[in-house]
């Protein structure tokens, strides 16, 4: 092997193997990226509503206790599906009042529980943040979470 | 030290390891919340703690590999730094970015995408002591000796400061937002950093062993190549279940599972380099950490990855404790143990010292690891029960979690091993002047 396999034909093979791996990759993720916008989150519009709710998910870091779609940090509950859990996802006004309610009685204070901050959320932004969750939670994510508990 | 500009490395490593305290420190409050819910809940949230942890991770190691191409690169290319100047001005850069980025988030600002969350100044000072750094060893490389170590190396460099560009961009569209995170996430951890660990690694081996540089050379070439056939399509795994299309199960599967190979080949390079090579050489902390480095990296990310990246089993462990349990040995192995291998190997050069204490520093070795080794499976446990209770029977997620109280309680015992780990090891480097314990004395080897 070693005579067959010098460092030279390492070198060559590792370079264009790469390439080659590149190129497919990156067309399969322009294909995944039409993909996504035409079908997987076409479910229901990208509004300005939906928009206003991811800057506020982004700008309190949920990501860091719960996670979306699975990605996250296993802290907290699974909300790619809560609005699901909470039997909301076609009614946007119970989906608000669920997660004002819910976001208004944290923290519990109970002890040896684990504590949810308080966040300032304006009312429009807290409708937003609904949209958001109900929209993530029609992205069709091939079946992903097994069940309603996330 | 040949050159006088690799002293620079001296300062990165000092950098990175104060940050790697304050990321073990953090990571162990974060273990006590766990235990104890109610710690510092009103004042610092899980999230801002979580925060201070994975980015004093990443930014220590980005710094660690910064200061080893400072090392390696005047030593490879036989001459000296293009310019010391603009090496301390990119370390400054970076580290108020880093004092910065901790600051705001302590007092709530931030941004959303997980391990990107520093503000937007931030990222563009990393962006800044990035251009600075490719400029500045790219000349150096350019004008001197190449060798497949620097290639390497100065390919990896040049594509994980390349693959930055995408923490910028942040679609509106959720699943598009996940889909183009990954490509700093993913192919920096699975692919580039994997370049730069290899041409490290290959360093190290070079150094301490004494086998021809030929020899190692074009190992290093198949490792590497196997590390990017692998992991560009690799990143597969991670879409399954983000809106991407169903195709990624197969393709994800498939390569991941190759994904083991350069993991287990870098093992073996080691191993094998070590039994050709058998230089006598003083620093055996070094080799210790360099076998014990791609010997952990093996199980964390090859084993550790392995079992749960088919789909079929990630449809049920997918961020679960497994998740967590992978993350964390397959970072140490990798990642921290290679990185604390090149400052084992290089702070007694630098420090004009050797030979230093290295008995402390083996000690801190397999503390650090057995800690890890104790953590990853306690949230392994964690892990399989989680699934089993939440994503086959079906039990809600807080429920399952009060479950797990036993094992979180261990995770945290075995945080404090890390941490009392992590501390001697710095100790260790800066403050012991003198060997504990006496050499034998050196035994003719017998025909």
């Amino acid at each position: 092997m070693s005579e067959f396999l010098t460092k030279s034909r390492a070198r060559n093979v590792f370079y264009g193997g790469s390439i080659f791996f590149v190129v497919v990759f990156v067309a399969l993720t322009a294909q995944s990226h039409r993909h996504i916008v035409d079908k997987a989150t076409a479910g229901m519009p990208l509004t300005d509503e939906v928009v206003l709710g991811k800057h506020v998910w982004e700008r309190n870091s949920c990501i860091n206790c719960h996670t979306l779609h699975g990605e996250g940090a296993y802290f907290a509950p699974e909300v790619g599906n809560v609005m699901t859990r909470w039997g909301v996802l076609d009614d946007p006004e119970g989906a608000y009042e669920m997660l004002d309610g819910w976001m208004a009685a944290q923290p519990s204070g109970i002890e040896g529980r684990r504590q949810m901050p308080h966040f300032e959320i304006t009312e429009e932004e807290m409708r937003g943040l609904a949209e958001f969750l109900r929209w993530a939670d029609q992205t069709d994510t091939q079946n992903w979470p097994p069940n309603d508990a996330g | 030290m040949k050159y006088q500009s690799q002293k620079v490395a001296y300062a990165y490593f000092l950098a990175a390891m104060a940050l790697f305290g304050i990321q073990v420190l953090g990571g162990l409050l974060l273990g006590w919340i766990y235990v104890s819910p109610n710690t510092l809940s009103e004042v610092l949230p899980f999230n801002i703690v979580r925060m201070i942890h994975t980015n004093a991770l990443i930014v220590w190691l980005l710094l660690g590999f910064f200061g080893a191409a400072y090392y390696l690169v005047p030593e490879e290319s036989e001459r000296e730094i293009f310019s010391v100047k603009l090496a301390y001005i990119q370390l400054a850069i970076l580290v108020v970015g880093t004092l910065g980025a901790v600051g705001s988030y302590l007092v709530g600002i931030h941004g959303g995408r997980e391990f990107l969350e520093q503000p937007l100044w931030v990222k563009f000072g990393i962006l800044v002591a990035a251009v600075i750094f490719l400029v500045n060893v790219s000349l150096t490389f350019l004008a001197g000796r190449k060798t497949a170590i620097t290639n390497i190396l100065m390919m990896g460099l040049w594509l994980l400061c390349l693959l930055w560009i995408f923490a910028f961009i942040n679609p509106d569209n959720l699943s598009l937002d996940k889909m183009y995170w990954w490509m700093v996430v993913h192919l920096w951890v699975e692919a580039t950093w994997e370049l730069v660990m290899a041409a490290i690694l290959g360093f190290l081996m070079l150094k301490l062993t004494g086998v021809d540089r030929e020899v190692i050379e074009k190992w290093l070439y198949i490792i590497v190549a196997t590390a990017l056939f692998s992991g560009i399509l690799g990143t597969g795994h991670h879409f399954y279940w983000i809106g991407t299309p169903g195709y990624w199960q197969w393709i994800g599967s498939i390569f991941s599972t190759f994904e083991v190979v350069p993991f287990f080949a870098m093992m073996s390079f080691a191993f094998v380099m070590v039994w050709k090579g058998r230089k006598n050489h003083p620093n055996k902390a070094a080799l210790l950490w360099s076998l014990g480095s791609s010997t952990v990296a093996f199980f964390g990310a090859g084993v550790w990855g392995f079992l749960h990246t088919l789909h079929g089993v990630n449809f049920y462990t997918h961020g679960t404790q497994i998740t967590a349990a992978h993350g964390h040995l397959a970072f140490y192995g990798a990642y921290v143990a290679l990185n604390l291998a090149m400052f084992t190997y290089a702070m007694p050069i630098l420090r004009g010292r050797d030979p230093y204490n290295q008995v402390l520093n083996m000690a801190s070795f397999w503390l650090m690891t057995g800690g890890m080794a104790f953590m990853t499976f306690t949230l392994t446990f964690a892990g399989t029960i989680q699934t089993h209770m939440q994503r086959i029977v079906g039990d809600y997620f807080m429920d399952v979690q009060d479950q797990l109280g036993l094992f979180y309680l261990m995770r945290f015992g075995s945080g404090i091993a890390v941490v009392l780990g992590a501390l001697l090891f710095i100790y260790s480097m800066l403050v012991v002047r003198r060997e504990v314990v006496k050499p034998g004395p050196v035994a003719v080897p017998g025909e």
